[in-house]
């Protein structure tokens, strides 16, 4: 049977296109999830996609985190679901504190738009399980909210149990603490990207196709749970 | 206190029964006598809310009263076609692109908000336009946007450029609209009348086609969107239609609109739920004028009446009375005519998306606008009255005096580089001026990925969008303008950006289909701007039937002064093109080492109004480039066979700053040096503007087939050399080395150009 990856649509989600095509084209079958859902329909991981989720009024994924979706999300997260956080996603995730930390507004205060490379730190989560460690990956950063902090405790602590899953490997874009680019929870199910794999999932339309690792191990992860 | 006003309203009772009074037509931008036709057409005198509504729609900015007349060229010099779906007069164009499939596009100027507020002036300026395309019942797949400031260096620059970056970015990035190219200038003349052109484009399946059109008695009027505030009152009257200057400045600040993407998305969202749905009868936006432009339009393009109650308005400001109701600019609204039986599903499709949808009143047979506020009536007008029997003015048009002095001031005498130090400094002066430099101090601000069709964006020549995933059909899209030569020419400075966008697109691998512009002017009270004007607008009416592509719509912006000094003449000429299969593109960059470079073309010396003479010499005079449309058309035609045929590596049209840029910009967007011989006199040659040339990255195995099929097309075709190596490499006709720039050193060079001045 085909996997069936959740992708969820808040009023103001705008990636939750690509997020699906990029499930599609790593061989599962987007299903679409609206912030409204009470349920999650049995799907077997979600994508919480970027965007501006309710205009980010108040502050990034603030709002979004009270979604009646994200009531169905937070259990079936903590209960092992893979849930993968893209941006806004990430900012939802850190909000519904699913992830530890807190994404800021970026170092030079604008907007980042930008074609980047991350390095993989983690190779066993169940969204890197496809990668090598220490392999590069050209991706697309966008966002002016992107810097994360947390505290030196917690950082320390990440570090220490292999909890960063990418960093920025050509330059800080945005003043990260410890350049890091994206982080997941202890059991390893729950993940945060400030980058944007789902558009780098064909040479066509992305600086490559690196981004597709993401989703296919998702549903590798899936498959062998 | 709030107060409704009741006790004040003026209405069309009192006006016909009440003795004529005093009414601040003037204040309002009517005329005497365009307030004496208003009289004569009502039989009464109007009441303020009939004067708010004639003062708004018979402004330059909605009526177009000094342009009309001239811009009737565009549809009787069309060139016969049978892919205009919708033309000039909707909200935007529609052009079929075949497989089932049309697209949608215009651009519109945003130039005094953005100069008065930047940041909110620019952003409204994406949020209008998108709306535009979303009432002709598409959806909004990409937006440009073409901007233009004082010199670089200026402190006011640095108020409005960051501001109108940040604005388009903000608007934009929220919209989840990718942002696929533009125009970014620099010259004094636009020093205190920034150009902020935005260009969207919108896909719709042709039979989904919506007109903003009231028809059926008896169906519904529903405004929906954001709630009306008083944003923007008289801005189309005010602000769009007045130059700056003098003591008025002060009282315009108001009057810039306030932008809420996060709404607009919904919006966007919403509309596309409605048209699926089939629940939308017409449907107008609401821009400039409000209430009073999407009534009064929607009556008249349906040729019925309506009756409004303008009470039943959602406000956000309890104290607004009926006129400021009608004026308000508040942004993010639609209006829909919807019949009666669907009026429940079409609120409950609001409600999901959270958009607040309001019955303000319904369509009537009576051939009559009448709106009434609180049971009153306060407007009883002939709809067409407003929307299409404005004023026409017959501004008178003469050539300007200094117009022979400066042609004849050409750039002969100017000193050109002489020695390979020479050279080297002035290609280094172009490749790391504002002007010539990289953009993505700019375009890194703007989210170029979202929705995953950009096939091509900046810094490449156009910008190109997939369509269809599984036949690659896309569109290519490109503005440009040059103020320079229009100031030297506007008949041929206006062919020459209708040629480049032409270029542009034909070199990403599309072939030109239509045409839309946004011509930015001075005062049409100045008989030299309305002959720049005219000749403009003939120039282009004349290229584009010669280039065989419609206008298909457009956007006049005039009173781009400050005092008495006009901007240069400014026509930004938007080109569409169609792609049959995106996968096929070729890029600007030269990417790999081991290709030919040919360029495309012939090369005069030409270098009156060239960004050589601006920035080397401070010099403008002499005349343009020449134009020539039939080898444009021609090099179009080779550049889009050679590219299906899977010839070229890379394509580069030549425009500001010739070859000279256009080499360095290849080389810098592919990563790859090359080395290459110029067959003539140097400086001339690398500056040179000539029109109707690009250069190409020829692959090695493909160099016999590409030659072959110059020579049969009779396409000028001169090999330059190589790409490969780490620097760009210029040689004399001699042999002798001219110019040998690391790539290093010219990254450094071209990406600081920017940074170095906004930080």
């Amino acid at each position: 049977m085909t996997t069936r990856i959740g992708v969820v649509t808040f009023p103001g989600s705008l990636d939750d296109r690509d997020a699906c095509r990029a499930v599609e084209l790593a061989g599962g079958q987007p299903v679409e999830l609206w912030h409204g859902d009470t349920s999650l329909h049995g799907v077997d991981g979600v994508i919480l996609p970027g965007g501006f989720s309710y205009g980010d009024y108040l502050r990034c994924g603030a709002i979004a985190r009270f979604a009646p979706v994200m009531a169905a999300l937070i259990p079936a997260a903590t209960k092992g679901l893979p849930v993968l956080g893209i941006c806004n996603g990430f900012q939802i995730l850190c909000e519904a504190h699913l992830l530890p930390g807190a994404l800021t507004r970026n170092a030079g205060r604008r907007f980042v738009a930008r074609d980047i490379t991350i390095r993989v730190e983690n190779d066993t989560s169940a969204w890197t399980g496809s990668y090598r460690i220490s392999q590069q990956l050209r991706v697309v950063l966008k966002s002016g909210e992107g810097a994360y902090m947390a505290d030196p405790q917690t950082l320390a602590g990440l570090e220490a149990s292999g909890q960063i899953l990418v960093r920025y490997a050509d330059g800080n874009p945005n003043g990260s603490a410890n350049d890091i680019a994206g982080v997941v929870s202890e059991a390893g199910n729950v993940a945060g990207l400030m980058p944007h794999p789902e558009h780098a999932v064909d040479e066509l339309t992305g600086p490559s196709a690196d981004g597709l690792g993401f989703f296919v191990s998702a549903l590798k992860a899936v498959a062998q749970a | 206190m709030t107060s409704t006003g009741m006790a004040r309203t003026d209405t069309v009772a009192a006006a016909a029964a009440g003795p004529d009074r005093d009414q601040p037509y003037a204040a309002l931008g009517l005329t005497a006598g365009e307030y004496a036709r208003i009289v004569e057409i009502l039989g009464r005198r109007p009441t303020d809310a009939e004067l708010a509504i004639y003062s708004v729609m018979w402004s330059e900015h909605c009526s177009y009263k000094s342009s009309r007349q001239h811009l009737r060229q565009f549809g009787e010099k069309a060139p016969a076609t049978d892919v205009l779906l919708a033309g000039i007069g909707q909200n935007a164009g529609v052009v079929d692109i075949g497989q089932g499939y049309a697209v949608t596009f215009k651009i519109e100027s945003h130039n005094h908000p953005s100069y008065v507020e930047p940041f909110q002036g620019a952003a409204t300026g994406v949020g209008g336009i998108v709306r535009d395309i979303l009432a002709m019942g598409a959806r909004p797949v990409a937006v440009m946007d073409a901007l233009r400031f004082g010199p670089a260096d200026a402190p006011d620059t640095h108020r409005v450029l960051p501001g109108v970056v940040s604005g388009i970015s903000f608007y934009g990035n929220c919209l989840g609209l990718p942002n696929i190219g533009g125009e970014l200038a620099f010259d004094p003349c636009y020093a205190g009348n920034p150009l902020v052109n935005a260009l969207c484009v919108g896909v719709l399946r042709p039979e989904d086609l919506k007109l903003a059109a009231a028809t059926g008695p008896g169906n519904q009027v529903i405004l929906f969107g954001s709630r009306t505030g008083p944003d923007g009152i008289g801005g189309a009257s005010v602000l769009a239609s007045a130059s700056f200057g003098g003591a008025g400045e002060g009282a315009k600040r108001p009057s810039v609109q306030v932008g809420d993407p996060f709404m607009e998305k919904l919006l966007v969202e919403c509309c596309l739920e409605l048209y699926e749905a089939g629940l939308v009868v017409g449907i107008q936006d609401l821009g400039a004028a409000g209430v009073a432009c999407a009534t009064t339009e929607l009556a008249a393009g349906g040729g019925t009446g309506m009756r409004v109650r303008l009470d039943a308005v959602p406000l956000r400001d309890a104290s607004l009375g009926p006129a400021e109701i009608l004026m308000s600019e508040s942004q993010e609204r639609m209006m829909a005519i919807v019949t009666p039986e669907n009026v429940a599903a079409f609120l409950a499709i609001c409600a999901k998306w959270d958009v607040l949808a309001t019955v303000i009143g319904e369509v009537t047979g009576t051939g009559r606008l009448e709106m009434t506020w609180h049971g009153e009536q306060v407007v009883d007008i002939p709809p067409g009255s407003a929307a299409d029997d404005g004023p026409v003015c017959d501004r008178p048009a003469r050539r300007p005096d200094g117009q022979d002095a400066l042609l004849a001031a050409g750039p002969d005498a100017l000193l050109r580089p002489q020695t390979s130090a020479e050279l080297q400094a002035d290609l280094l002066l172009l490749v790391g001026s504002p002007d010539g430099g990289d953009k993505s101090w700019v375009t890194e601000q703007y989210d170029r990925y979202v929705r995953g069709d950009t096939a091509l964006a900046m810094p490449h020549d156009a910008g190109l969008i997939r369509i269809d995933e599984v036949t690659g059909l896309g569109v290519a899209l490109a503005t440009d303008g040059n103020g320079r030569y229009c100031q030297l020419d506007p008949y041929a400075g206006t062919q020459l950006a209708l040629a480049e966008a032409y270029r542009n697109v034909a070199a990403t691998g599309a072939r030109p289909l239509a045409v839309t512009n946004c011509l930015n002017f001075g005062s049409p009270e100045d008989p030299a701007v309305m002959w720049q004007f005219t000749e403009a607008v003939r120039g282009l009416a004349d290229g584009c039937q010669q280039l065989g592509i419609p206008v298909t719509g457009g956007n006049v912006s005039f009173y781009n002064q400050t005092g008495v000094a006009p901007i240069q003449p400014t026509p930004v000429i938007g080109v569409l093109g169609v792609h049959q299969d995106v996968r096929r593109r070729v890029r600007s960059g030269f990417a790999e080492p081991g290709l030919r470079i040919v360029l495309l073309g012939e090369t005069r010396a030409e270098l009156g109004g060239s960004l050589w003479a601006w920035l080397r010499h401070g010099h403008l005079g002499g005349r343009p480039p020449a134009v020539d449309l039939e080898a444009e058309r021609l090099l179009a035609a080779v550049l889009v066979s050679a590219i299906a045929r899977g010839l070229l590596s890379a394509a580069h049209d030549l425009s500001d700053g010739g070859l000279a840029v256009a080499l360095a910009e290849a080389c810098l967007a592919g990563g790859t040096g090359c080395s290459v011989t110029l067959p003539a006199d140097p400086a001339a040659f690398l500056f040179s503007e000539s029109a109707g040339r690009a250069i190409v990255a020829v692959r090695a195995q493909a160099a016999a087939d590409f030659a072959a099929a110059c020579e049969s097309a009779g396409q000028a075709a001169t090999v330059l050399g190589e790409t490969g190596g780490t620097e760009l490499a210029i040689s004399g006709p001699d042999g002798a080395s001219l110019v040998a720039v690391p790539l290093t050193e010219l990254t450094r060079v071209h990406r600081q150009a920017l940074p170095a001045l906004f930080g």
